[in-house]
């Protein structure tokens, strides 16, 4: 799907673009590739959904949004997907995924984000996610998040 | 917590996805915010030094070229948190973790160049802490985008 090229790139850019007026032909010279060739990757990987987007990944924390829930439910299983793409078609709602549970410790098969000021916020926004799920679902928590323990986002090795 | 000035939340606002690819990318931007190359990449240094941002650049989609993605969870007793983030966090897989309430308080992100890399990266964890990994591998993506604007 890559080819070594690409897999440089990914290299070169994956903690960060070089903050200079022409970053592309930074990233060309430090690979030893042409500048054109560099944007004709880069523009190929983001076209594929290789490259999700590019731009500025802020620490949500430091931007306001200090209050971090993971909301997760024990939904059922014929109606999970459904419901799962109505709850992630929720303007509020981040990420949301199915994910398997573990039983007996972890009952809950589906996962929404949801951000707010303060954890109020979040569990309003819970409740409008529970109000949806209606009798469909079975148990829910919401777990904060107090720390962010790490935020490098994707290292593959040199 | 820094103070945010009125380009930086425009900044924020306009910047977090279709940055150009272009022989001037920073000037282009910049023009689209109504300020010059120079000041769009201070302000952009400045709010990676603040930590307001945690980088600025592409975001990879791994699965897309065949590694993996999956969010795990360890039950740390709270004795060993420290000691256990450490560990957890030395390993490059690692892409994200945060500490949650719940009796499973730390949530973490493993990034594979490969789907065989995650099995590998749970049994070095495992190795490393001695507690079992719960691992939930996604079964179906429903939504994705984590786009927030400031809202101090």
């Amino acid at each position: 799907m890559i080819d070594t090229i690409d897999r440089a790139l990914i290299v070169a850019t994956q903690g960060g673009l070089p903050l200079v007026p022409q970053p592309y032909h930074a990233i060309a010279e430090q690979l030893g590739i042409g500048a054109d060739e560099v944007m004709r990757r880069l523009g190929a990987m983001l076209d594929a959904g290789i490259i999700r987007r590019i731009g500025a990944v802020p620490n949500h924390y430091a931007i306001g949004w200090t209050a971090n829930g993971m909301t997760v439910w024990n939904v059922d299983d014929d109606q999970v997907d459904t419901l799962g793409a109505q709850v992630g078609a929720l303007d509020f709602v981040t990420h949301c995924y199915r994910r398997p549970r573990a039983l007996p410790a972890w009952p809950y098969n589906l996962f929404a984000m949801v951000h707010g000021a303060s954890r109020d916020e979040c569990s309003a926004k819970a409740a409008q996610i529970r109000a949806l799920l209606g009798a469909a679902c079975r148990g829910d928590d919401i777990l904060y998040s107090t720390k962010i323990l790490k935020k490098s986002g994707l290292r593959i090795a040199r | 917590m820094p103070e945010l000035s009125d380009i930086d939340r425009r900044i924020l606002a306009t910047l977090q996805g279709d940055f150009p690819i272009c022989e001037r990318p920073y000037a282009e931007a910049a023009a689209q915010l109504g300020i010059g190359e120079a000041e769009l990449l201070a302000r952009l240094e400045s709010l990676l030094a603040d930590k307001v941002l945690t980088r600025f650049g592409p975001m990879f989609q791994i699965e897309e070229m065949g590694g993996a993605f999956v969010l795990a969870a360890l039950a740390v007793p709270e004795a060993r948190y420290e000691e256990v983030t450490a560990l957890v966090n030395a390993l490059p897989q690692v892409a994200h973790n945060y500490r949650r309430e719940h009796q499973l308080n730390m949530w973490f992100v493993l990034a594979t160049e490969s789907k065989a890399g995650i099995a590998e990266a749970i049994a070095q964890i495992e190795h490393d802490t001695g507690l079992p990994v719960y691992a939930f591998p996604k079964e179906r993506e429903f939504f994705v985008e984590m786009k927030l604007e400031a809202r101090l």
